[in-house]
């Protein structure tokens, strides 16, 4: 044990195989990208409300006007979107909190492979340097979309290819992690700690690291194809006959651009439950804990969750209803994706329940937890639309879909993954957050986050397309919404300023902020009843822990005799 | 404290870690191998024609080399073997053999497939048969070169773990022989796809 303690810096806190360190290299490094793909969208945000003028602060590093340019405003779309997506959330939610906390919310003292752990954190990192990189190339970023779809992605500029190597990059960090997270579940567990006294946290991380594992490689293939294509001159998705620039493109072709859509939704879909699982997660570990209640309806929550996993690898085409596929088609995808909201709404539903009858202490993690609920109910909802064939017909590809996800996803899970680091920052630091800083985050981030999202709406029902370089001014039947831009430019800048208060909090409390005690929530999982604040390097606990109930053992009789209102899993109990 | 069931098996799910590990590599490998065999699939019923495999393959080269996987298949099982009932000498020789076998594979593919193929002009670009034929076996080619790079090492370096730890070393080769025999599997259902269907 003692030997740890001499590691040299680099070995320690550089190429660490100690999951804790992992985990906050993991969330460090994601915070910073989630961090950049917000300015990427506070650029476009701002020529979307002032079209063609010169940006002020940075325009000097866009143009020489100043201005955003078409081609920019393309590329920093499709980055914000790759960024976000593979870059910031998922090694949030995935690498950062589900290494930091599944070891020690299942009592472990380290990952299962802890040198796979490290060498999945450095994939991601190469992989994440190289996408980077991609803004230093003479062409520039990639820039048809976040979705890069064929056959416009095929023939795009050499940033598209540097996309692609550095997919792969990070295809083969999240199959790393994915794996580990699932063997540490099923192997490592405590003795006592069955699998339904796990923590719903633990449940979806393990959900959700099958899907990573599982509906990853299909996309790693379609980048392989589209390697081919663009390296090897090959025609996966390049039709006969095709026109680029008034002449037809000199390739085999017989390829189909349907080839892609299929393979990447056969990911994106699962992905879309990738990021909003672990919130879920998250959010019922803080609604019990600071309800001071157990879950509701526990056991429905974790057969919903399964259930949602494996539905979630059979509704990717409602992702392609426009792309002319018949109606049977059609049919099967919008009932399979009817189907898959029932889970959700189970799970949505047993956490509003929780808060039925608690006594709830409205901390900043518990605020962030609060807000999650109606704003992922926001994103869902709006999802149903989009999911019957009919009528995406008219909501496909408007603002009405970008307002739907990012609902999901950004006052979703991001408001989730936030609350997370608000709650376990005196696990992981020793030291609390300022209450009166979060709750200015709080109020500000729900009000300015629904001033960017909700216009959306309107803009998508009233038909104005996404992706538009100025927003939709020159298009005649946008202008009755677009008098909402200059509100959500406005609304993102304010946004970024309260971000302000979070990175203050973060770094001010880290070094000043109050000592925390091992378990300041009063809570009752592993990684606060049984470890201290931060866990010991390497093992976490000073010895194993047994579990000896469930994971949300708040105010039950056994508790309130003797007259507290929570039993940690591992504290025995002898009956009188 | 170390990280517990490195060696021996967990008692209620009967596994020591990696071989839960290599599993589900091997899971999302069936993915990866399943989304390029579908891909196929959809060029294929897309396009308006397609080769016969035996019409422009070499299907005597490609049996020869079906027949060397199913063989080094067998003797990286009995390296296993060898190596549970502690005979080095025995566990050398099928190691040996394995990688030799292997490195059979990827000569003949390469000597006699791919660059007669190239030289012949017949390169990935010419039409969707070869783009998915060279793209599907190359991606296992170099599932066979992973798979002679972690062999070696247990042959070479890696061996030295037998002498402190035996087991966990034989453990090692069982994983490694887990993979072994996947993209051999992978190879049986490539080799009529590809080599022996008729074309349409």
């Amino acid at each position: 044990m003692s030997d740890h303690h001499n590691e040299p810096f680099w070995r320690k806190y550089i190429f660490s195989v100690d999951h804790k360190i992992i985990g906050i290299q993991y969330g460090i490094t994601s915070l910073l990208f989630l961090l950049f793909g917000f300015t990427l969208m506070l650029v476009m945000r701002w020529n979307i409300a002032n079209p063609g003028q010169a940006v002020p602060f940075i325009g000097g590093l866009l143009s020489e006007e100043g201005m955003l340019t078409p081609d920019r405003y393309n590329s920093f779309g499709a980055m914000h979107g790759t960024i976000m997506v593979f870059l910031g959330v998922v090694p949030l939610a995935v690498g950062a909190f589900g290494n930091y906390v599944v070891p020690i919310q299942v009592g472990a003292p380290d990952m299962a492979f802890p040198k796979l752990n490290m060498a999945s954190y450095w994939v991601y990192f190469v992989g994440g340097v190289i996408m980077l990189s991609s803004f230093f190339m003479p062409q520039g970023t990639a820039s048809s979309g976040w979705t890069m779809y064929a056959p416009l992605a095929s023939i795009a500029n050499t940033g598209e290819t540097i996309w692609l190597i550095s997919m792969l990059f990070l295809i083969t960090s999240s199959l790393l992690g994915s794996a580990n997270i699932i063997v540490t579940v099923v192997q490592l567990r405590a003795p006592g700690l069955t699998w339904m006294r796990l923590p719903f946290f633990v449940w979806t991380q393990f959900i959700t690291s099958f899907l990573l594992l599982l509906a990853f490689p299909p996309l790693q293939a379609a980048a392989i194809f589209q390697f081919m294509d663009r390296v090897f001159g090959t025609s996966f998705f390049l039709p006969s006959g095709l026109y680029v620039g008034g002449e037809v493109l000199n390739v085999a072709g017989g390829g189909t651009p349907l080839l892609w859509q299929h393979l990447f939704w056969f990911l994106a879909h699962p992905e879309v439950y990738v990021l909003i699982l672990p919130a879920l997660g998250i959010v019922a570990e803080i609604l019990a804990n600071n309800s001071r209640k157990p879950l509701w309806g526990y056991r429905s929550m974790v057969y919903s969750g399964i259930f949602l996993g494996f539905m979630s690898f059979v509704v990717w085409a409602h992702h392609m209803f426009l792309t002319g596929m018949g109606t049977t088609m059609a049919a099967f995808f919008q009932t399979t994706t009817m189907i898959i909201s029932i889970p959700s709404v189970i799970i949505l539903s047993s956490l509003f329940i929780s808060l039925w009858g608690g006594s709830i202490r409205f901390n900043t993690p518990m605020l962030f937890a609060l807000g999650f609920l109606p704003m992922f109910g926001i994103g869902g909802l709006t999802g149903l639309p989009l999911g019957l064939a009919s009528a995406d017909i008219h909501l496909h590809d408007t603002y009405y879909v970008i307002g739907h996800f990012h609902y999901v996803v950004a006052p979703g899970t991001i408001f989730a993954l936030i609350a997370g680091i608000y709650y376990w920052f005196p696990k992981v630091t020793g030291r609390k957050t300022n209450e009166l800083l979060g709750k200015i985050h709080f109020y500000g981030s729900l009000v300015f986050m629904n001033g960017i999202f909700f216009p959306m709406f309107f803009q998508g029902l009233a038909g104005v397309s996404r992706r538009l370089y100025d927003g939709g001014e020159t298009y005649l039947h946008a202008q009755g919404a677009i008098q909402y831009n200059d509100f959500m430019a406005f609304s993102s800048q304010m946004l970024f300023l309260f971000q302000l208060f979070f990175i203050y909090n973060l770094i001010y409390s880290l070094f000043k902020g109050e000592k925390s005690s091992s378990n300041p929530w009063d809570a009752t999982t592993l990684e606060w009843g049984a470890a201290p604040s931060p866990p010991l390097p390497h093992l976490n606990f000073k010895e194993i822990p047994n579990v000896y109930r469930s994971a949300y053992d708040y105010s039950s009789p056994d508790a309130l005799n003797k007259g507290v209102d929570f039993i940690p899993q591992n504290k025995k109990i002898e009956k009188a | 404290m170390e990280v517990p069931y490195t060696v021996k098996p967990r008692l209620d799910t009967g596994l020591y870690n990696s071989k839960l590990g290599i599993w589900l590599f091997l899971a999302s490998e069936v993915m990866l191998f399943g989304a390029l065999f579908s891909s196929y699939i959809l060029l294929r019923a897309a396009a308006p024609s397609w080769y016969a495999g035996p019409d422009v393959l070499n299907v005597p080269i490609g049996t020869l080399n079906t027949l060397i996987l199913i063989i080094s298949s067998v003797t990286i099982l009995l390296s296993w073997t060898s190596i549970r009932l502690n005979d080095l000498k025995k566990y050398k020789l099928y190691m040996g053999a394995t990688i030799f076998l292997g490195a059979l594979f990827l000569f003949i593919k390469v000597y006699f497939e791919y660059l007669p193929k190239i030289d012949h002009g017949h390169i990935p670009s010419e039409n969707n048969f070869y783009a998915t034929y060279y793209t599907i076996t190359g991606l296992h080619a170099i599932h066979i070169i992973g798979g002679l790079i972690v062999n070696l090492y247990f042959l070479g370096p890696g061996l030295k773990m037998y002498n402190k730890e035996p087991e966990r070393f034989c453990n090692r080769i069982e994983t490694a022989g887990l993979y072994w025999h996947f993209v051999d599997i992978v190879w049986i259902f490539l080799f009529p796809t590809i080599y022996l269907l008729p074309g349409s």
